[in-house]
Order: C-alpha cells, then structure tokens, then sequence
C-alpha cells in the first residue's frame, strides 16, 4: 500500500498550521487516498495507473488554496513541544492573567497584604499629586487660558512702602487706572481683588466671599452668564454707588436654592442694597486658585462697602491684582516689553503725593511686567508648593518601600515554587513565558493596588482639604480627577510592578532546572546569590525608613516647638470680639469716645475678668510698621512694629510690666504722645538700659511733622505677626491718642472660666450699644491654631508615613530572618546537635538582623540629613543635624525590628535538632 | 425567504446539504461520504479529494458538524463525522429552502413545457 503521507505533508507545508492539526489532516486524507486507490485496484485498474490517478485527484496545489482561508494559520513554524516563538509574546496573556488571579486567590493573606500596601502607597502618591494638579498644573476653566497674563511689579529691589490688602496686592489704584489707559499688549485687560462682604445687616456678621472686579472682567476672561447677563463696563464708573451684583452658581444654589431670580432681586452687602443681575457658569470660580468667590461686584462700588476707609483714592493702598488677554500675536516678553517701556510714566502719574523722597525713589524705579496666568493666581501654591513637593517626595519613597516589601515577598515565593518553574522549564516551556507569568501576576497586584489607591486618593485628598480650611479662610480646589491625575496613577502602577515584579520574573526565567529539582538538598549554595538580593532589599528599606523617620520627627518637634514656645501673652481663655462701627456713621472726632463707651460695656458683663482694645491682634497676620529714630543713639529710621491698645491690655493678655507703668485714662490725645515698649526694644536701641523716661521719634511721611513719643514702661518680649519670628522691638501707642480713630474696633476678653459660654451676653451688651453695629466672635487658641495649619499638616502626615515605613521595614526583616531560619535549618539542628547552646544560636540570628539593621542604619543616614537640610524652612528651632531627632528615629526603627527578628531566633534556638534532621 | 440567501446557499449551499443529510441519521468518515454522494446520485456528482476536504473542514469550523478519531477492533482509526445540534438545525432549514428553490423551477418549467 503506498503511503501518501509525504506527498500530503509537501502540500500543506505552506500553510504553517500547529503541528497536531497539521498531523491529523494528513492521517485522514491518507486513509481516503489509500481507500480510492484499493477501489481502482477492485475495479481493475493496475497498481501504476491506480497510483497516477490518485496521485492526479489528489492535485496538491488545489488543497492548499482550499484549505488556507479554513484553517487556522501560524505564522511561523515552530517545532513540537515548544511554546509559541516571542513574536506573539502577547499570545496566551489572559490565560496568564487568569492563572494569576487563581494563584492570588489561594493566597488570600499575600494578596491581602500586597495589595493593601499597594493601595496606601499609590493612593497617598495620588492624592498629593491630585492636589499639586488642582493648585499648580490645571488652568484655568475659561476660553484660551494660555493667552491670559497677569500685570505686576517685576523690579522692585527695594520693597513697596505703604499698607497692604487682600491676598494679592500687587497695585494701587493709581497705577490700575495709569496701567488701563496706556498699556497696548492687551486686547482688554481687568482688575480685582478679593474682599469678604457682610450680607447680614448688624449683629453678628455673615460673610460672603467678595471679588471687586473692574468693568471689563467677564470680558477678558469671556465667561458668558449661566443666566442674566455679567457685569460690564457700564456697570463700572465713578460714583456708581451700590449698583450691580453678580453671584455664582454655588452661591446661587446655597442662597436661592436654585431657584430663577426675578429682575429685581436684591442682596445686602455691607448694609447695602446691591441688585443681581446675572449668575456665573458652574465651573467658572474665579481667578484665584483655593478661594471661590460668592457675589462679583465693580470696582466703582468699593467706597460703598469699606465707606471712609476706602482705598481708591490711596495712592499707598496696594490691594488690586490686574489680568489681561493679549492681543494675537503678542507674547508675554512682548507684553512685558511694552509694559517695562510705559512704567516710568505710570509710576510718575501715580506717585504717592506725601512719600519720603527714599520712597520716591524706589517708587519711581519700579517696572511693570507680564506673567503667564493660565493657571491663575493663588496664595494658596505659593505656602503649599513646597510642602507638597516634599510630601511628594516622601508619599513616593513609602511607595518605593512597599516595593521592596513586595518584591521579597515575591522573591520567597518564587524560591518556594522553583521546582514547579523546573519542572516546567524541563517540560519545554520558555523562560520568557515563565518570566510573563510571574509579571502577569505582579501586574494584576499592581493594578489592583491602582485602582484601590485612586478611591483612597479621592477621599485622602478630601481630607487634606478640608484639613487645611477654616472657618476664616475656606479653601476651594477642584479634585476632579482629570487625564493627567489618571496617567500619573497607571504610570505609577506600571513602574511599581516592574519594581516589585521584575527580579522575581528575572529570577525564575534564571532558574536553572537541574539544580532546582534537588531543591531541599542540603548544600542549598546556588541561593546564596539570590537570598544577598533579598538582604539588599531589607538594607534600603531600612535606610529609606530612616530617612522618613528623620524626616517625620522633625516636622513633629517643628509642630511641637511652635505650640510650646511662648509667645509672651496667654493663649487660653482669650475671645477676639471684632466690632465693625461703620454702620453708626460716627464722625472721626467721637469714635474714641465711643469705643471706650463699647469697652465698659462689655468689662461689666458678668464673667468677663478683663478686656481691651487692641488695633493688630497678635498672631493673626495683620501688622503695622513705623520708622523710628532714637535720638543720642545710632538708631536712624529703623522700621519697627507698632500697635496701638487701651489701658489694661497688658493685665487682659498677661504680658508682664517689667518697669515703668501702664497706659491710664490721662493719656490722651491732649498729652504728649506715650509709649510702652518691649524689652527687645531696650536691647536692641538701648544698649539693655531702662527705656523708661527715654524719648523716640517716629519718622512720617515729608509732610507732616516728626512725632516724638515718650517711653513710660517696657513689657516682656511677645510675637506679633507669626509664632516663628524672633521676639523683635515692638512700640505700644496709647488708643485714645491715635491721631486717626478708624471703624474697627478689636476687643481682647478673657475670662476665667469657658469663653465661649460668654459669647451671647456679650453680643448682647453690645447690641445694648446698638444693634446695628456688625460683631464677629473668634477664639485666639484657635486662630492662633489655624494659623499653624502647614505645620500640623506636615507633622500629621509625615508622621504617619514614617511609621507606616518602619512598619514595613520591620516586616520586610521579619520576613528575611524567618526565610533565613528555614533555609538554615539543617545547619542549626547540626550545630545543635554538636552542642551549641541555644544562646549561641541565638546570638547567631540576631547577629545577622543586626547586622542588616546596622548597615541600612548606615546607609540612610546621610539622605537623611540632606533631607532634613531640603526642608530647612519649614523647621522651628531645629537643625537639620538635631542630634536627639536621628537617636530617637533610630531607635524608633531599631527596637521593634529587634524584636521582630527575636521572634525567628527564638524559634531556631529553641527547635527539635533531631527534627530539623529528619525533615531532610 | 430573501432573494440574498438564495444565491449564497445556491452558490455555495448545495454541497453542503448532501453531506449534511447523508450525516443526519448516523456519523460518517469522510470517503464513506464521498462514496454516497457518488453512488446516490449515480455518478453525476463527484468531488475529489482536494475540494471535499475544504468542505468539509469549513462544515466543521462553523460547528455544524463534529469530527472525532473513532477505533474499531481489527481497523484502523477513522475520524468520524456527525451532526452537531445546530447542524441539524441548519440542515432543516436548508432542507426547506432548497423545496422552495425546486418548487419554484419547477412550475416556471413545467408552465413553459405546457
């Protein structure tokens, strides 16, 4: 019988099928070519021309043509018994993944622990990311946000001289109108500033926040009305008076509940009917990055709502920041040129008229410039940007920890599945599909870990938020995730599985068979190699924990520092009660008067053991300077902090007389100018000697006479702007010989018991007065607290990502040293057997885990420091170096990794030698 | 029925209607097939080895029919062919186009032969 099978085969040979489909095919056509033939034979034919025939119906080429769109084609041939070539690496990767998910599973307490350490080290990276997106990358939700641009002082290298407002002062009034009339950059251009309006009217305040904004605004940021119309230049010329209001959509939502305005809803603004005219898009939150605003209104409205304090008109009143659209074809240099070319006119048109002729000078010098203000302005990035960036850091290093952690915990389970990765290896499979095995499982921990992280994220970066606002400033940021917060958690995922998951895959594609099938022999050499990376990894863990830790305590002690240092006056039961006078309209001439009135009422409020006025209080940001020249001294018009309370103020914050007496009702605008000052100041200008009695005169602008003041008493030092200062001079005026009373009015109360408790009797004792003046309450502590914010986030979360470092670090040698035992196990039984006492095995791990410990110890402590060095600024009385901060953070590391590697050792010392030789 | 499907099964169809029928009351190996469809229609129609196999492959990589290596005492193996459900199915529908199709030739036939 002739056997066809060659001849087949030839035919097919073209079409790369897989080779078990390939040998069926040509059994079967064999078998019918054989039946055709023994039936030409039945019916006569000879043996030759049987053969011609078959072979002619046979006609090969036919078959091949038939056959290629039926069956399935490789591409390449590839012998028997081999995995398919790596041009279809990809090929098989869902069976991978499947098999992956099914080995996890049998595992539940690995999968647990990797992903959960996955998931804390991607998402607190998501989160910080999440919120340096929000506040730094994202640009503004307006049209073309790259061709805004915002208008400042560029050069200015010796400081503004005058008074400050609003979170980004960057111009005056004089220099707006100057700037609008003459710049040609921009095809519109605008400017604002941020104020918070009271919308009750008298008793206690309610505010919304404001955003005072020129007429041409909406127009340069073309953001079109939600309903109503926007405000425009109409809206915005002199002696408007209260006018037009324009509100956003979630003041809108919160205020009106949604609800459609009709044409003449009103809202009160500092006592004053405004009508709104129009509600802003949902997404438009203005152009400050952190601070939504509530109500918009025009520029020419601002004497309205701040009444005689009203800044237009002050040439030395910075408040206003300015954002225009450049015309096509303009660029910011371009701007910037052009604006640089016009500021000597603008600042000479501008000019102060009462400035010293130093201020002048330095006013005069001043050049215009433009900055790219596409992802707007915020005060927020300018104190958060370096937190961020260092919490940024530490997130990714916790990250890089858990890696490590994984990867050890891959690397011993790798060791204990080396005979199955032998055995397949010996069965034909490739080390590159043993390799994609293992990273198909690292890629399904990753990715859950991802996708765990980014809901973690969400919420992690929620709290930070809401950690850093209060009550005073809320704090607004969009934490939509947006493409670019999605890419950097999937990049993140990517490179923690290929941290974790590569020297494991590597590992095992390096496994070499015959030596793996003996695994449990006792010679166990061949995993030397393998067991120093596992020690490398334990190693860096521990010196990267160290850094953390480092890291950690000295934010912590920063925290600490600040809240035990004192500040020269009591922090505790103190209420700031801050009245607002603008509503009586009271001439300059009687608001001494009735201040003083004010305070007497509220002294006799049952409960209330002391109160006073204050113009700055302490710690809350506001200030005031003056130039001082002290005479028969080398002290020449030297800037320091001035302030200005009412008797008794020094007993309400006790704040110590050290010599020389307090203020009392004599000193008053009829006697010589008084004064108290610190002991600072007697050190600093006096050479130590006592003030009392001494004279200085206080330096004022070219047209008005020199004020000379007489010291009556010194105090001890206190902080006045920021519990981080050093205790500087500071000069107290009398009130009641203020040469200009305003309409504030700050009261210090203290009491003995619950301040709180005292809030309604007093704003009822105020109200008494009359009802119509504005109140707000607030308790120093927790002023004082909320401005220490930074620090308590950083401390909070650098303190926990320290210790979640050691944790893993102390995980990561436990799991060394108890791999190690094991390994070691025959070695120990012998050395048990031939009389080594337990202590000596004993000594013997631990030796090891000291080891281990002593040398990542070693390896961190340099990066700790220079990390402690890179956040220098953020630290209080501390030193990069604080010896005490690097012995407690390594003994913080060192006692519970210790004691996690007793827990092994203990266990070797104490094993059955003859068991350990029997399991062999 | 759509004209569309007419022409497909014409074109294609037929064949593959006579291997599904001569499969439908018991599994075949290929040459026996072969065979029937010879012998039935007394030699009119006939397929060689390279253009029934094809067919016969694509009955099988649409699931209509299932191949499986059968051994028999004193034989050698044979892959046998049977009808899976959805060939019968497709078997009984094909049944009734090809009706319609006869039907239809026939009375324009037999009207022009009158």
């Amino acid at each position: 019988m002739p056997d066809w099978s060659k001849e087949i085969a030839s035919y097919l040979d073209s079409l790369n099928l897989d080779p078990p489909r390939e040998a069926e095919i040509i059994d079967e056509l064999n078998q019918h070519l054989n039946d055709r033939y023994n039936e030409l034979l039945s019916e006569g034919a000879s043996p030759e021309q049987a053969r011609a025939t078959v072979r002619a119906e046979l006609s090969g080429g036919e078959l091949a043509a038939a056959l290629r769109p039926i069956l399935r084609v490789t591409p390449h041939a590839y012998p028997p018994g081999q995995n398919e070539p790596s041009a279809n690496f990809f090929a098989g990767l869902w069976k991978d993944l499947r098999h992956g998910a099914r080995l996890l599973r049998l595992n539940p307490g690995f999968a647990a622990i990797a992903i959960l350490s996955l998931t804390l080290g991607i998402g607190a990276n998501s989160a910080i990311f999440q919120l340096l997106d929000s506040v730094r990358l994202r640009t503004l939700p307006v049209h073309d946000p790259q061709s805004l641009a915002d208008v400042r002082i560029v050069h200015n290298p010796f400081g503004r001289s005058g008074s400050f407002r609003s979170n980004n002062p960057q111009l005056t009034n004089a220099i707006w109108e100057q700037l609008r009339d003459h710049q040609q950059a921009f095809s519109s251009i605008a400017a604002w500033y941020g104020e918070r309006l009271n919308l009750a009217h008298g008793g206690e305040a309610r505010y919304a926040r404001g955003l005072i904004v020129s007429g041409s605004f909406f127009d340069v940021l073309q953001i079109h009305p939600q309903q109503g119309r926007l405000l425009s230049s109409t809206d915005d010329y002199p002696g408007c008076g209260s006018s037009a209001a324009v509100i956003s959509y979630p003041f809108w939502q919160r205020e009106f509940g949604g609800r459609p305005l009709a044409s003449d809803t009103k809202i009160s603004l500092e006592g004053h009917p405004f009508q709104i005219v129009g509600i802003t898009p949902p997404s438009f939150f203005g152009v400050e990055v952190g601070r939504a605003f509530d109500v918009a209104i025009p520029l020419c409205a601002e004497p309205i709502v701040n009444g005689p304090s009203s800044m237009l008109q002050d040439h030395r009143m910075w408040f206003l920041d300015a954002v225009g659209r450049l015309k096509p074809g303009w660029t910011l240099d371009r701007a910037s040129a052009q604006l640089s070319a016009i500021s000597p006119g603008v600042f000479q048109a501008a000019l102060p008229p009462n400035y010293s002729d130093t201020n002048r000078q330095h006013f005069l010098s001043f050049k215009l410039g433009a900055l790219s203000a596409s992802c707007g302005v915020s005060s927020l990035r300018r104190e958060y940007e370096t937190p961020l960036y260092l919490l940024m850091g530490i997130s990714g290093l916790v990250l890089l920890i858990a890696c490590f952690n994984l990867a050890n915990l891959m690397l011993a389970r790798a060791s204990a599945r080396r005979r199955e990765m032998a055995v397949r290896l010996a069965l034909g499979a490739s080390r590159a599909r043993l390799a994609r095995q293992l990273l198909a499982e690292s890629l399904l921990i990753a990715t859950a870990g991802a996708v765990c992280g980014v809901v973690l994220a969400q919420l992690l970066s929620r709290f930070m938020v809401s950690f850093l606002s209060t009550g005073q400033t809320p704090i607004f940021v969009d934490l939509a995730p947006d493409w670019l917060f999605l890419a950097f958690t999937v990049s993140l995922a990517v490179i923690t599985c290929i941290l974790f998951g590569l020297a494991p895959a590597l590992q095992a594609a390096h496994t070499a068979p015959n030596e793996a099938m003996k695994a449990g022999g006792r010679g166990q050499t061949a995993s030397r190699e393998r067991f120093g990376l596992r020690r490398s990894l334990v190693v860096c863990q521990v010196g990267i924990s160290l850094v953390l830790l480092v890291g950690a305590l000295l934010f912590v002690r920063t925290f600490r520092n600040l809240l035990s240092v004192d500040p020269g006056f009591q922090q505790d039961n103190i209420l700031v009660t801050d009245i607002d006078l603008s509503p009586v309209n009271l001439p300059a001439a009687m608001r001494t008067e009735y201040k003083h009135d004010l305070l007497q009422h509220i002294r006799a409020v049952p409960g209330v053991a002391a109160a006073a006025d204050v113009r700055n209080v302490p710690l809350t940001g506001s200030f005031w300077n003056e130039e001082v020249t002290v005479p028969r001294t080398n002290i020449q018009r030297k800037v320091t902090n001035f302030n200005q309370v009412t008797p008794g103020y020094f007993d309400t914050m006790h704040t110590r007389i050290l010599s020389g007496r307090d203020f009392n009702d004599q000193d008053t605008a009829a006697t010589t100018p008084k004064a108290i000052v610190t002991e600072a100041f007697s050190r600093r200008y006096l050479d130590g000697a006592d003030p009392v009695g001494r004279t200085f005169d206080l330096v004022q602008e070219s047209d008005e006479p020199v004020r000379t003041y007489e010291i009556i008493g010194m105090v001890q030092n206190s902080k006045y702007i920021d519990l981080r200062e050093n205790f500087d001079p500071i000069i107290y005026g009398a009130e009641a010989q203020s040469t200009e009373p305003d309409t504030g009015q700050a009261v210090i109360i203290r009491s003995d018991g619950d301040i709180t408790s005292l809030i309604p009797s007093i704003r009822a004792a105020i109200g008494q007065v009359d009802p119509s003046l504005v109140i707000q309450f607030q308790v120093f502590k927790t002023s004082i607290r909320e401005g220490l914010i930074r620090e308590r986030l950083m401390a909070t979360l650098s303190g926990f990502f320290g210790l979640l470092a050691a944790t893993l670090a102390m995980m990561g040698l436990y799991g060394v040293i108890s791999y190690m035992v094991i390994r070691r196990r025959t070695e120990l039984g012998i050395r048990i057997a031939l009389g080594a006492n337990r202590s000596q095995i004993l000594g013997l791990i631990m030796r090891e885990a000291a080891t281990l410990l002593g040398i990542g110890l070693l390896v961190g402590l340099v990066p700790a420091i220079l990390l402690g060095a890179t956040a220098r600024s953020l630290l209080f009385e501390l030193r990069p170096t604080d010896a005490l901060t690097l012995a407690i953070a390594i003994a913080t590391l060192a006692a519970p990794a210790i004691l996690a590697s007793f827990i092994p050792a203990q266990r070797a010392a104490h094993a059955d030698p003859m068991r350990a030789l029997r399991e062999e | 029925m759509p004209a569309k499907v007419f022409d497909r099964e014409l074109k294609k169809g037929s064949a593959e209607l006579l291997i599904l029928s001569l499969l439908q009351h018991s599994p075949r190996h290929g040459y026996e097939i072969n065979k029937l469809i010879e012998t039935r229609s007394a030699g009119v129609l006939r397929f060689n080895v390279a253009s029934f196999y094809p067919l016969l492959y694509r009955l099988e990589g649409r699931g209509l029919i299932e191949g499986r290596w059968v051994e028999k005492a004193g034989q050698r193996r044979r892959r046998y062919y049977r009808l899976t459900t959805s060939g019968k199915k497709m078997l009984k529908e094909q049944r009734s186009i090809w009706a319609e199709f006869v039907n239809a030739i026939h009375q324009i036939t037999e009207a022009e032969h009158a």
